[in-house]
């Protein structure tokens, strides 16, 4: 996650609409993509990740809005001639070609001579590790290898932004992991515009410099992915986003610099105003999410924290690492979900136990 | 051991299919000028008797000529109407397909006397056009179904990808399309082939004096004595039908190999 160098924006989206037939697939969507910026778009099926992907390669014509790319309108721009590639989810690996007429496939028009063309292409395979796969049939791959042929053919012709459409999830858990990793290097090393759309909100932490959260056609936050995770906007963000425990809370005084709450089942607090990400003032019920590993459980002898509630074990799922806990907090109906790393000399608790839960007014999120 | 119901019933089902097949070569090469057994000894002449003779001769140019323009011609209307019927969308297209197909149905006699009332509306010539008009209309449905097939399993984003790597739609259909398609369009060229070489009716009523291979045989079948000749006539056309589909499925299978895909069948 390291900050964008220069902030040059590489994609303008302006309030782009974009209706099939009667449908409002895309609902004004408004952003700015730097270069060099490896960005995501992340969502639940059908909120129009891919329509917005295409719509960018010009796959797809936009109803209303603009779309510029390093500053040139997009309108009217067939896809052939933007500046971007594409990776498809499929891959679109020609299956009547070999690897190595693949990755040339797009330096047909190149005025290069065929020697320079093989030296690019070889070079291009290095970069994905496929060397010497050149000659192999292309349909003799496996689902990596096809994922590093389409990435290297898409690389080859140096584009300004690579559009990469749930790149990821026709792999398995473990190479998916791998590739993962790898793309971040090769975005690194190349320095090219990554936009990839994923519904792993998993994946899109771990990859992205930034994330637009899309709902129904419409970006509901877009931000760095810890900003994300800590402070999400919406209880929608934040329930699709890892799990966040949700109470019922009172606003009781807002000042500029401090907002004083009443949370049940918590009691009494102040929290920043920038813990309440939505914005706005805040007055009467509203609703107070803190993550799991921001509850704590205080065992035996452990000093008392200044911020502790007393609660009630009611489910336990245990995961090798962490253990999970949900809890009924005295004076909350719901119980909450807890997590805990599990380390030595800290036992996992049973069902039942009654056990002290120490927490943070500044793990606290407001939402009204 | 119960009676082997099911094995009797292939074998007599094989023999009903191929017994007429098997008669045709053993009395091809047969002595004997009436087509009965006994067996009257080796021979040749019926053979001989094909090399020169002139009507048979143009039968079978008419036939070739009509037979490999209406495979090339119903074939690239056949692209044209699989490659609309699967990637596009407009308004009227189930049934204008569905009219398309409809030959595929239509008893041939009712076609063919429809066609000879509207050449002679129309006031074109019968003979060759005409048969070749007609052989088109029966044909094009059997190759917009092969290569609806063939276009069907094309992964639409195979044709984006290269669009996307600078081609034009052009191109495209040239180096992607065209290639990953063509099993499916020899096997068209083929089907039509030989549809519109054994074709009757049609050619019968619009082929005006024209006379097509299948009319030059319904003719011979007058004269007795020209029987062994048509039988080595079959045995000609039967040796090059199953070279044609063994071809056809060759290239077929080297496709399917190539890229990969899994085998669904063919016509072996
Ligand atoms: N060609 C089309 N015609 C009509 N509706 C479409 C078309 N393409 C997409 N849609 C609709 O637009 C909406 C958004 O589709 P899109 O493919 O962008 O979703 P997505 O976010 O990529 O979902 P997924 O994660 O399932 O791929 C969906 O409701 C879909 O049904
Ligand atoms: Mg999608």
């Amino acid at each position: 996650m390291t900050a964008v160098p220069d902030a040059k924006p590489m994609i303008e989206i302006r309030d782009v609409h974009k209706y099939y037939g009667d449908y409002h697939a895309l609902r004004g969507i408004n952003a700015v993509i730097n270069a060099g910026e490896f960005f995501s778009l992340l969502g639940p099926s059908g909120c129009g990740k891919t329509t917005l992907l295409r719509t960018i390669a010009g796959f797809e014509d936009i109803s209303s809005g603009a779309i510029l790319i390093d500053g040139k309108d997009m309108h009217e721009v067939p896809a052939n001639r933007r500046p971007t590639n594409m990776v498809f989810q499929s891959y679109a690996i020609f299956p009547h070609l070999t690897v190595e007429q693949n990755v040339g496939f797009g330096l047909r028009k190149d005025p290069r001579s065929p020697a320079e063309k093989a030296k690019a292409v070889a070079e291009a395979l290095a970069m994905v590790g496929l060397t010497g796969f050149g000659t192999r049939a292309a349909h003799a791959l496996s689902g990596g290898q096809r994922q590093r042929v389409a990435l290297a053919r898409a690389l080859i012709l140096k584009p300004k932004v690579l559009l990469l459409d749930e790149p990821l999830s026709a792999l398995d858990k473990k190479m998916r992991e791998t590739m993962q990793e790898e793309l971040i290097k090769l975005q690194r090393q190349v320095g090219i515009t990554f936009i990839l759309v994923t519904h792993d909100q998993e994946e899109a932490l771990v990859m992205s410099d930034r994330i637009a959260v899309m709902f129904e056609g419409e970006i509901a936050q877009l931000d760095d992915p810890e900003t994300l995770y800590r402070r999400p906007n919406s209880r929608r963000v934040a329930e699709f986003i890892g799990v966040m425990n949700f109470v019922p809370g009172k606003v009781l005084s807002e000042t500029a610099g401090r907002i004083e709450l009443d949370v049940q089942g918590l009691g009494r607090c102040q929290i920043a105003p920038a813990q309440a990400p939505a914005g706005g003032r805040a007055t009467g019920e509203i609703s107070v999410g803190f993550r799991p590993e921001t509850l704590t459980i205080l065992y035996e002898g452990q000093a008392a924290s200044d911020r502790e509630c007393m609660g009630t074990i009611a489910e336990v799922v245990y995961f090798g690492d962490m253990t999970y806990y949900d809890v009924k907090l005295d004076g909350v109906d719901r119980p909450v979900r807890l997590s805990m790393r599990n380390v030595p000399g800290r036992p996992v608790l049973d069902l039942g136990v009654r056990t002290r839960i120490a927490w943070s007014p500044g793990a606290l999120v407001l939402f009204r | 051991m119960k009676f082997p119901w099911l094995r009797v019933y292939s074998w007599l089902y094989l023999v009903f299919l191929f017994a007429p097949v098997f008669l045709l070569p053993l009395f091809a090469f047969n002595a004997g000028t009436v087509i009965a057994f006994p067996l009257q000894g080796f021979s040749l002449k019926w053979f001989a008797a094909l090399l020169d003779n002139e009507s048979l001769h143009e039968a079978v140019r008419n036939s070739l000529t009509i037979a490999i323009t209406v495979s090339v011609v119903s074939t690239t209307l056949g692209i044209f109407a699989a490659r609309a019927a699967t990637r596009y969308d407009f308004r009227g297209k189930g049934p204008m397909i569905g009219l398309i197909m409809l030959p595929l149905v239509m008893p041939e006699v009712i076609l063919a006397v429809a066609l000879l009332v509207v050449f002679l509306q129309i006031a074109l010539p019968l003979g060759m056009l005409a048969i070749i008009l007609g052989h088109i209309l029966v044909c094009t449905p059997f190759c917009i179904a092969i290569l609806n097939g063939a276009f069907l399993s094309l992964d639409k984003s195979l044709e984006e990808a290269a669009y996307d790597l600078g081609e034009t739609r052009i191109s495209t259909f040239r180096l992607i399309i065209l290639p990953l398609v063509m099993p499916g369009i020899i096997s068209s060229l083929l089907i039509a082939f030989i549809i519109s070489l054994d074709e009757f009716i049609m050619a019968f009523f619009v082929g005006g004096t024209t006379v097509t291979l299948p009319i030059y045989i319904f003719s011979q079948l007058r004269f007795p004595a020209g029987l062994p000749v048509i039988m080595a006539l079959g045995t000609i056309l039967v040796c090059l039908s199953i070279l044609l589909l063994s071809i056809a499925e060759y290239v077929r299978r080297r496709g399917v190999a190539r890229t990969g895909a899994k085998d669904t069948g063919g016509f072996l």
